[in-house]
């Protein structure tokens, strides 16, 4: 074949949009050209219809050229014909009248003794995705997936599927899903077989909601019969088949041990290919198949490592991110496994940032007595990095290290060593680790003080090291000399201090160091205190009321609430819940692990892809059938989600429990208030997802905080379940608590049914229930009376065996869930009574 | 699956933009380019290879200069997307020859053949350069090699004095050559990307090697061919514990791990260490491995900072090339950074210095120190003078390094491991094809602390 002459000038710049003109001019070319027979016509052609598509790839809008691109179809040229299949596919859903036009040439394409012809036409044909149009798809399809040629059957096959899409209906009375299931077990070619296998799980992911059948179809893919089938078959298929395949078999639940070590005997060569995407498949599979067999399942963590450092080496540094993303959740969940590879984890000059990001991260987990030396002297290499962010996350992780109790004074040292450097961002982040050290161990204070004694704050300029800075001063005001004064010359420069955060904390050691040194502070607690009252911050003002009124109430009170003696604070609280951890581990490769998220934050529900587990909540009250049937075995004995057996008498109850209307609304809620804010204060470091941080870190926080308004819940509040689910997942958590129940509460709570009414009778209802003795799993809601649609969402966890329950709150109104929270904490404490 | 794909060149435009199902607005590109270019998340100043903006997965992969992008809806795997794009641009570059912005403009319409085959209605089909040949109509207009720089790593026997038979490299698998007959030949490249860490006495810190055996082939009728390496080569720890008083001597190479294509048979592996395979057109990874043994890094690095009076300091690097002098290293690149108050830089390069350069990055605060190649053996010096705006504070070794180096070092390998034969099976007699089995190592992260 003769490459086309003219193109190179043209095609060489195809991008410049000089509007209709253009378009008009090809039109007339095209048309001139139509019913040419003359030699050369074809190349002609070829350059025009190459100069359309490139318009069309940057966005012009070719279509007005749709009727004389089609006459110009009627040519035995193949590389003209692609290009108009192309052109086709592209504007046939917009110009759903014009594409009739072409279903006439491709109808006829579709019988072409050429099978490359014929799938090549059939495919377009499927792409046209015009609804009015599906008639014509039928009789091609179904010759299709019966034609000679695997190229032919193999288009086919995905044409159903593009058929579905249009119109499902279409798809079922024409009998389609049952010939593929047909294909798929008897085709010789391996790529038709792979191809059914996609059609048929998106198919019956999307129907499973719908109809029982579409659900035992879906299981059927699950069978013993249809895994083994394709794992005998395996190395037929190509790699990204066997990708999809894995992944499939990753959710089948083996009948016995012997089942499991079959599988793992036949894919242990998958662990040494060369892509990427097949090893972690296999790797998914492995770690699913192990998970209730812990030594074996600690066996394959060893035998994964060596397959994914070398695919960390040897791949582009995007590909070297996908797999470090999941070494990073194995390294989270089975740190001691990793602790003698720590090396690998060093960062390399050449590594992009977010590849570094979780290097370091893995470096943190990792450290233990035998290699918090090495690892802490690699990371403060990098403190002095060029790379500033990175600079920064390497000592916040040298201070983590310490948290975690390995070798601190060495780690000490070194940090106070950072203050030393004079770099600004390395003493900002410094300040903060140490704020964080010392209320850990406070045995250090010493050490740290001297040090930070001499930093003048006037380098200190981010907000969070400012603060940190600030809290020391006021918390070891007796030990630092200068530090009446240091605080006097901040307060000074009230009006030129942008962030609240650090106005609030000079508030509060400006109290804290007048009360250990009245004399000398008196003057700065005086301006510290009229400047705070006048501040138009509602939080600043607040915090300098209270404090002014304190103090003229009673000094010795005064002083109890800001200098209380203090514990030092023995875990800081993980960020993520283990059951998110949990989701994420379940959805092993898959973008959850890069994101580091369950699916559900970031998917909505149709794309989550075949057999992925549904959103918490549809699975309590929405996804019944699906739920009964979908294998799950991942849920078995470790997730708090709910067991098979209960669900149906659930199912109803919540529907009613959410719209039968409450008694009456509570009435002693005050009373919860006062205990909730004495255990927070004899408790500092109640947990890192409150919202309320700052006090927590003053170790005063309710009493600070303003006083929350009073709550009245509206008792015939009502929320559709989907309302419900759209909210949970676009709110964040305001508190995270875990609260004692009572005995009486644990002998009352035989049924989810029990606590259901009792806390509807409090107007706390419930829209999705579940579980067995010991978890029990609820959803509810309340809603505030006062005419606002504000609504407060809880997923509350009970374990009756530990007699703890476990409680989420979202808040349309973040600011009231405190005291909403202290409303539902009474409510639960009189279950039972 | 995969929704939409898409190539977009450094400046944002589309070059090729396929959309398989519709589920994603048509302004996707525009949008990932603009999130791309502005990355300011999480403090990182690089967008991450996967990232989602309302619902909707950009997953790309950086070639050639050039963005080829994936969009999706669902959950999906992100290795078998990177993977599947990574492909998808060799793929492109087997039948262009030369993969860049130029060569994709001009070939556009070929390059849409290939993606309707490569993926239907977001599932992938094939990526065989040798099954998708019979799909493919469109003949690769060829740009000219020699006028752009190519990338990936074979480019590296284009660089030097020694040129390599490169031309090869940037042929497409079915263009035909003038002459008419296509030549018969065989590529077998080793690359090692070295990475090692000395310490500021110049203790190695850490030392890695990635390794991987490329082939191209261009050899008609796909014989089967077997590739054999060194009889006594290790791999896997437990291996190494067998021969660990030989090895730091110079004896067994030890792997720690490989990976094979999926057409390599491994049948008499364990016996002879021979890899056989039928390759498939294009260029694939024979054989990917990774070795933490120890082994002698080609350079040595010494670096000294030291102050020189008030607001002065003076920086010393020593660099030595450890390896035969029969073997010469190609661009050296030596970077070095300085204080962030460092005003002034004079720079003395050691009497007689050829093809060396120096710069000093202002905006960086960095050195720069370019030597056009260096010969085994040869030891390279360079003195810098610095010149402070302001007094500095207490360890000033700590506010300036590590240094870093760039090196490429064609017909040398760090490993020792070998091919120690190349055999095609014969057709008839006279069937003799050329083969070239080529080793480079380049630098992947070379690093001397202060």
């Amino acid at each position: 074949m003769a490459p086309p002459p003219i193109v190179q000038q043209k095609s060489s710049s195809p991008s410049q949009p000089s509007g209709k003109s253009e378009v008009s001019d090809l039109k007339l070319q095209l048309r001139q050209l139509a019913g040419s027979r003359a030699p050369g016509a074809d190349d002609s052609k070829r350059d025009l219809f190459k100069r359309v598509i490139s318009y069309m790839t940057v966005g012009i809008d070719v279509s007005a050229a749709f009727s004389e691109m089609v006459m110009c179809s009627a040519t035995s040229d193949i590389v003209l014909k692609k290009m108009c299949y192309l052109y086709v596919g592209n504007y046939a859903r917009c110009h759903p009248d014009l594409a009739l036009l072409t279903i006439n040439f491709l109808q006829k394409d579709c019988r072409d003794v050429d099978p490359m012809i014929r799938g090549l036409a059939l495919r377009s044909l499927c792409s046209l995705r015009v609804p009015n149009l599906v008639e014509y798809l039928v009789s091609p399809l179904s010759s299709g997936l019966e034609d000679g040629s695997p190229y032919v059957r193999m288009v086919a096959v995905l044409g159903v599927l593009k058929l579905y899409h249009i119109s499902a209906t279409t798809c079922f009375d024409s009998d389609f899903p049952a010939s593929l299931k047909n294909l798929m077990l008897t085709d010789s070619d391996a790529q038709v077989v792979a191809n059914c296998l996609f059609v048929l799980q998106e198919i019956w992911n999307l129907e499973a909601n719908k109809s029982e059948e579409a659900n035992r179809e879906r299981e059927t893919l699950l069978s013993k019969q249809t895994i083994y089938y394709l794992l005998n078959r395996i190395k037929e298929f190509n790699e990204w088949a066997q990708c999809l395949i894995l992944e499939l078999i990753s959710k089948y639940i083996p009948s016995d041990s012997n089942d499991i070590f079959d599988i793992m005997n036949l894919l242990e060569d998958r662990l040494q290919h060369a892509n990427g995407a097949v090893v972690l498949a296999t790797i998914k599979v492995f770690l699913h198949l192990t998970m209730s067999m812990t030594d074996v399942h600690q066996q394959v963590y060893e035998r994964l490592k060596a397959p994914l450092l070398t695919l960390v080496g040897s791949g582009s540094s995007e590909q070297s991110y996908a797999v470090l993303s999941h070494l990073h959740l194995l390294v989270m969940r089975a740190p001691m496994l990793f602790s003698s590879d720590y090396k690998h984890f060093y960062c390399q000059f050449s590594d992009p940032s977010y590849i570094k990001k979780l290097k370091l991260e893995m470096l943190t987990a990792i450290a233990n007595e035998s290699n918090t030396y090495e690892i802490v002297t690699e990371l403060c290499e990098y403190a002095g990095n060029v790379d500033v962010p990175i600079a920064r996350e390497s000592i916040r992780a040298v201070g983590k290290i310490a948290l975690q109790q390995y070798d601190v004074n060495a780690i000490v040292d070194r940090l106070l060593q950072f203050l030393e450097m004079e770099k600004d961002y390395v003493t900002a982040e410094t300040l903060v680790l140490v704020k964080d050290l010392l209320r850990k161990y406070p045995q250090w204070s010493h050490d740290c003080i001297a040090v930070v004694g001499n930093i003048s704050s006037k380098n200190v300029q981010e907000p969070k090291a400012k603060a940190a800075l600030i809290w020391m001063l006021g918390e070891y005001s007796k030990d630092m000399p200068d530090a009446p004064y240091i605080l006097e010359n901040l307060i000074e420069n009230w009006d030129d201090e942008n962030a609240a955060e650090v106005r609030l904390h000079l508030l509060t050691a400006a109290m804290k160091c007048f009360l250990k040194r009245p004399p000398e502070t008196q003057k700065a607690l005086g301006a510290a205190l009229a400047a705070g009252v006048a501040d138009s911050h509602q939080d600043v003002h607040d915090r300098a009321l209270l404090y002014y009124r304190l103090l003229q109430y009673d000094v010795s009170v005064a002083e109890r609430v800001v200098n209380p003696p203090k514990q030092a604070v023995s875990v800081f609280a993980d960020l993520q819940s283990s059951e998110v951890k949990d989701r994420i581990f379940d959805e092993f490769n898959t973008l959850s692990v890069v994101y580091q998220k369950p699916s559900y934050m970031f998917t909505d529900k149709e794309h989550r892809g075949p057999f992925e587990f549904s959103e918490e909540i549809g699975n309590l009250s929405l996804d019944q059938e699906s739920m009964d049937n979908a294998p799950r075995f991942d849920e078995s004995d470790k997730d708090l989600l709910l067991g098979t057996s209960e669900r149906e008498e659930n199912g109803g109850t919540s529907i009613n429990g959410a719209a039968t209307p409450g008694y009456s609304a509570p009435h002693d809620y005050n009373s919860s208030l006062v205990p909730l804010s004495s255990q927070t204060q004899s408790e500092p470091a109640v947990t890192s997802q409150t919202s309320f941080a700052i006090d927590d870190l003053l170790g005063l926080s309710m009493l600070a905080a303003p006083e929350p308004p009073s709550l009245k819940l509206n008792s015939k509040a009502a929320l559709d379940p989907g309302t419900f689910q759209r909210k949970w997942g676009q709110l964040g958590v305001s508190i995270s608590q875990e609260i004692p129940i009572s005995p009486q509460g644990v002998g009352s709570l035989t049924t989810p049914q029990a606590l259901i009414r009792h806390m509807q009778a409090n107007s706390i209802h419930c829209i999705a229930s579940g579980g067995q003795s010991p978890n029990f799993k609820f959803f509810l809601f309340a809603q505030k009376d006062d005419g606002s649609a504000s609504f407060f969402l809880v997923e509350c966890i009970v374990n009756t065996s530990s007699a703890k329950a476990q409680v989420k709150v979202k808040a349309d109104d973040a600011s009231a869930s405190e005291a909403f929270f202290a409303l539902f904490q009474s409510a639960l404490s009189k279950f039972g009574m | 699956m995969i929704s939409q794909f898409f190539v977009l060149s450094q400046r944002g435009d589309n070059i090729v933009f396929r959309d398989y199902r519709g589920e994603v607005p048509k302004g996707s590109a525009e949008i990932f380019f603009r999130k791309v270019k502005f990355w300011k998340e999480d403090e990182e100043e690089e967008a991450p290879p996967v990232f989602n903006v309302d619902g909707v997965n950009y997953i790309h992969v950086k070639v050639a200069g050039l963005f080829f992008v994936a969009t999706t809806r669902v959950n999906v795997s992100p290795s078998l997307v990177l993977e599947l794009l990574q492909r998808i641009a060799r793929v492109i570059k087997d039948y262009l020859g030369i993969l860049n912005e130029d060569s994709l403009r001009k070939n556009f319409v070929l390059v849409y053949e290939l993606l309707d085959e490569v993926i239907d209605f977001g599932y992938p089909q094939t990526t065989s350069t040798e099954i998708l040949k019979s799909y493919v109509f469109n003949e690769p207009i060829v740009v000219d090699a020699a006028r752009l720089p190519t990338l990936g790593p074979a480019s590296m026997f284009m660089q030097g004095a020694k040129r390599m038979p490169g031309t090869a490299v940037t042929k497409s698998v079915v263009a035909t050559e003038p002459g008419g007959r296509k030549r018969e030949e065989i590529f077998v490249d080793i690359i090692e990307k070295i990475s090692v860490t000395f310490s500021s006495s110049g203790y190695i810190l850490t030392s890695e090697i990635d390794g991987t055996i490329q082939m191209k082939s261009y050899l008609t009728g796909n014989p089967e061919i077997r590739l054999a390496l060194n009889e006594d080569l290790g791999i896997g720890k437990g291996s190494a514990s067998l021969y660990d008083y030989r090895s730091s001597a110079g004896g067994a190479v030890i792997l720690d791990d490989c990976n094979f294509h999926e057409s390599v048979r491994l049948d008499s592996f364990d016996v002879d260490r021979t890899l056989a395979l039928i390759p498939p057109d294009g260029e694939f990874a024979v054989m990917n491995y990774r070795m933490t043994q120890e082994f002698t890094p080609p350079f040595r690095v010494n670096a000294l900072i030291e102050e020189a009076g008030q607001l002065k300091a003076e920086v010393i690097i020593k660099v030595r090339a450890d390896f035969a002098t029969s073997v010469t290293a190609n661009t050296i690149t030596v970077q070095m950074p300085v204080p962030t108050y460092t005003s002034r830089v004079s720079f003395e390069l050691e009497a007689g210095a050829v093809g060396q350069t120096t710069d000093f990055k202002e905006g960086a605060k960095r050195l720069e120190w370019c030597l056009k190649k260096i010969v085994g053996g040869a030891e390279h010096t360079l003195r810098t003078k610095l010149t402070f705006s302001q007094e500095s504070h207490g360890n000033i070794a700590r506010e300036a390094g590590p240094v870093n180096l760039n090196f490429t070092i064609p017909m040398y390998n760090a490993s020792k491991l070998q091919v120690r034969y190349l055999q095609i099976a014969k057709k008839s007699p006279s069937y003799n094809p050329y083969r070239w089995v080529r080793y480079v190592t380049q630098s992947n992260s070379y690093v001397a602390r202060l």
